[in-house]
């Protein structure tokens, strides 16, 4: 898990993919298939999580050295 | 009088003088068609301008027609502001141009088809060159004017469809004439930081003048050469700008453009349980066919009836034990048989017995031998006694007893024929007891043949 932490959701969403997709063709071993159902429920549960879970992203602007701040986007009276 | 006369140059310069002066020729508008364009390598234009009437040469220095958003061309029908001088050289009076743009089509409208036209033909809006937008982008450039309507509808628009993503805007002008080397050095410098996996690039609506650095060739150039996806944003629906035609996708409105770059949250987790759902129910199915296949193989015959499986192989066991046995008691049968035949023929053989016969063949051989010796010896004897009968028989002086006698010439030889005499011829005749010697009185040959 601590290495699927590191995942991105484009990442963790893609690997959910193939597991489905591999588990879906049928010709996998029940062993096997037990693995790839937890590790795909993990990374279901990741992406939820990522999706439910999220925090506003702090937009930034680059200034004129090329280094980024933040930005704060007004909202138009 | 001889001071009166000038030079050519001071007359020149005489009438350049006036010309300067008068503030009329300073700046001068003036409507008319060009003819004999012609473009110098060095970026002068030399043109004429004329009406049905007159003629005048004219230029447009590279310094002043580098602002040009048209390329003049004959027959083309313009609005030039300029002044009017002296080309002092071949004495000529020309307007020099400041400003040039198309009369009756818009100047804007005319330069926006030419490039069109030209980037048409350059490729660079070839659906091959568009490149695919990341469906879940980690960070999205944002290369518009910080503030206004555009930026906050583009990154609210992120921030609520796909909190997930980085969003960073990249300050640039987007109007008036600096905007255009702006907008190339943002999208120039996102493409060399390695940080954005899509840029959205574009500005709220306002007039075609205002749009304008997006028709820019240079903006143009930098989305087509850039390796990032580039989304395209100017204006509203109805505003089309170079910029769009050359973008890898174009997005109608800044908002539009906000939910190309980004994938909706919501959808995303109706996919996540979509994907959860498949998960469970593929292993299920899988679950359920092992344990098919499980159940299968327990209700088989020999998890039935185990005991009937052994006994079945038990009498297997003892019909090939026997069949062992049986087999194993023929082939000593068998062989011992041939024993008793091998050793009868080797007695049969045995060398004493050999020897016997040899010497029964010998003595029968011998008797028959001895036989045989005496046949012959009695058949030679027989025979001795038949040749000596006929060799006295066949002896001459028996045969000259019964009256023959031969003769012989004087050499010895028998005289066979009378054709071997002559008359007086000396022979011998041989008779039973003696010889005669005689002399040939005559002969006759026998006429009998």
């Amino acid at each position: 898990m601590s290495e699927q932490a590191e995942l991105s959701f484009e990442q963790a969403m893609k690997q959910l993919e193939d597991i489905v997709e591999k588990l879906e063709a049928g010709d996998v071993p029940l062993e096997k298939a037990i693995d790839y159902y937890q590790e795909g429920m993990q990374l279901s549960k990741l992406c939820n999580d990522k999706l439910v879970n999220v925090q506003d992203k702090m937009v930034k602007i680059m200034n004129e050295q090329g280094t980024l701040e933040p930005f704060d986007v007004q909202e138009e009276e | 009088m001889s001071e009166q006369y000038l030079t050519v140059t001071a007359l020149t310069k005489y009438l350049k003088r006036k010309m300067e002066l008068d503030p009329h020729l300073r700046n001068v508008w003036l409507r008319g068609e060009i003819s004999n364009f012609k473009l110098h390598t060095r970026g002068h234009m030399y043109l004429t301008i004329k009406d049905d009437q007159a003629r005048m040469q004219a230029v447009m220095f590279a310094g002043s027609n580098k602002n040009l958003t048209f390329m003049p061309e004959n027959g083309m029908n313009v609005l030039v502001r300029g002044e009017v001088n002296v080309f002092e050289s071949y004495g000529q009076y020309q307007l020099y141009i400041k400003e040039m743009e198309p009369d009756g089509i818009g100047a804007l409208y005319l330069a926006f088809e030419q490039l069109k036209e030209k980037l048409e033909n350059k490729g660079f809006f070839d659906p091959v060159h568009k490149k695919p937008i990341p469906p879940i982008p980690k960070h999205i450039g944002v290369i518009t004017s910080p503030t206004g309507a555009a930026v906050r509808d583009i990154l609210t628009t992120i921030t609520r469809r796909f909190p997930l993503a980085d969003a960073t805007v990249l300050p640039v002008l987007v109007q008036g004439p600096n905007a255009a080397a702006s907008i190339t050095g943002a999208i120039e410098q996102a493409n060399q930081m390695d940080l954005f996996d899509v840029l959205i690039v574009g500005r709220g609506g306002g007039s075609i003048e205002e749009l304008w650095s997006f028709n820019e060739e240079i903006v143009a150039t930098a989305i087509f050469n850039s390796k990032i996806p580039i989304i395209s944003a100017v204006g509203h629906e109805t505003d089309t700008t170079i910029s769009d035609f050359v973008a890898d996708l174009r997005a109608p409105t800044p908002t539009g453009a906000a939910e190309m770059a980004v994938p909706s949250r919501l959808e995303l987790l109706d996919r996540t349980s979509e994907l959860e759902r498949r998960l469970q129910r593929a292993l299920s199915g899988l679950y359920s066919e092992h344990e098919k296949t499980l159940k299968r193989l327990m209700s088989s015959y020999a998890f039935r009836y185990p005991q009937q499986l052994v006994s079945q192989k038990e009498q297997q066991l003892d019909t090939a034990s026997e069949r062992l046995q049986r087999t194993f008691d023929n082939q000593l049968t068998r062989l011992g048989t041939n024993l008793r035949q091998l050793d009868l023929r080797l007695m049969q053989q045995h060398p004493e017995r050999q020897v016997e016969t040899a010497s029964t063949d010998v003595k029968l051989l011998e008797k028959n031998l001895q036989r045989a010796m005496g046949w012959i010896v009695d058949k030679e004897k027989v025979d001795l006694s038949t040749m000596i009968s006929k060799l006295s028989l066949l002896n001459p002086l028996e045969i000259m007893k019964r009256g023959f006698s031969v003769p012989y010439s004087n050499d010895g030889a028998i005289i066979k024929s009378v054709q071997q005499l002559d008359k007086g011829d000396q022979l011998s005749i041989r008779l039973a007891d003696g010889v005669a010697n005689c002399q040939v009185i005559d002969t006759k040959e026998n006429r009998n043949e």
